[in-house]
């Protein structure tokens, strides 16, 4: 039996709980659950909150291609990708990825996998606010090949 | 005839409209311009003419993403009438 894939963008906080609750199924023995959450710190700065953008269509697109691939390559269950946009306080999830499987060999590559991807793919940008400024913080991958 | 866009085909001039995201959208102060494009012209064409239009934002050390009509585009593609282009630089979500 296999979930719905869902992915989203949210603005409101991620309750991960209420998310492996659904995820959840009979016929699965692992489930990996992957949380990012904001810093208090970052290169020896004292980072106060996270401010994200998103190009909220074109990420979107990304991380439903990034499931739908993450599924196929790894024979996982379910799986879950979501984002917040606007700004964060310290501690709290800014994205998620779960992945339900019948074992955990499949659930850890596949959440690792669809995490790096989604870092590195989707349009979203951060913003640092620390004591004293603000900076934009800016990835160092190179674009994905062209076409997807 | 007209292309996907809508437009006569026989007419030199196109139009793509160009999003800017993330720190670009504030070193340019707009979120969306529009620029007209010799038909033919390219993504690399696109970022020349941005380039002089738009010095602060050429001052950038970094070669910006570019995605075409929401997917990443090689500098090489040729743009149609009506295309929408973003222009990002490296993400950074997660």
């Amino acid at each position: 039996m296999t979930v719905e894939d869902r992915v989203e963008l949210t603005d409101a906080p991620i309750d991960a709980a209420a998310i492996l609750q659904r995820l959840a199924s009979p016929a699965d023995g692992a489930v990996s659950l992957f949380l990012g959450t904001v810093r208090d710190h970052n290169e020896g700065r004292a980072v106060l909150r996270l401010e994200y953008h998103a190009y909220a269509e074109m990420a979107l697109r990304t991380m439903r291609r990034i499931a739908a691939a993450t599924r196929a390559r790894h024979g996982v269950t379910g799986i879950v990708l979501i984002h917040r946009v606007g700004t964060l306080e310290v501690g709290e999830v800014a994205v998620l990825v779960a992945v339900c499987a019948p074992h955990r060999g499949e659930a850890f590559d596949a959440c690792r996998e669809a995490m790096e991807r989604v870092k590195h793919e989707a349009p979203i940008w951060k913003k640092e606010h620390f004591e004293g400024g603000e900076a934009w913080i800016e990835g160092c991958s190179t674009p994905p090949e062209a076409g997807g | 005839m007209v292309d996907r866009g809508g437009a006569d085909v026989s007419d030199p001039l196109i139009e793509v409209t160009v999003k800017f995201f993330g720190s670009y959208r504030e070193e340019v102060g707009e979120e969306t311009i529009a620029v007209r494009l010799q038909r033919g012209e390219t993504v690399a064409d696109l970022l020349s003419t941005l380039q002089a239009k738009l010095p602060r934002w050429a001052a950038y050390e970094h070669v910006p993403m570019v995605a075409r009509n929401l997917e990443y585009a090689a500098v090489q593609e040729v743009l149609c009438d009506g295309d929408e282009v973003a222009l990002f630089p490296p993400v950074s979500g997660g």
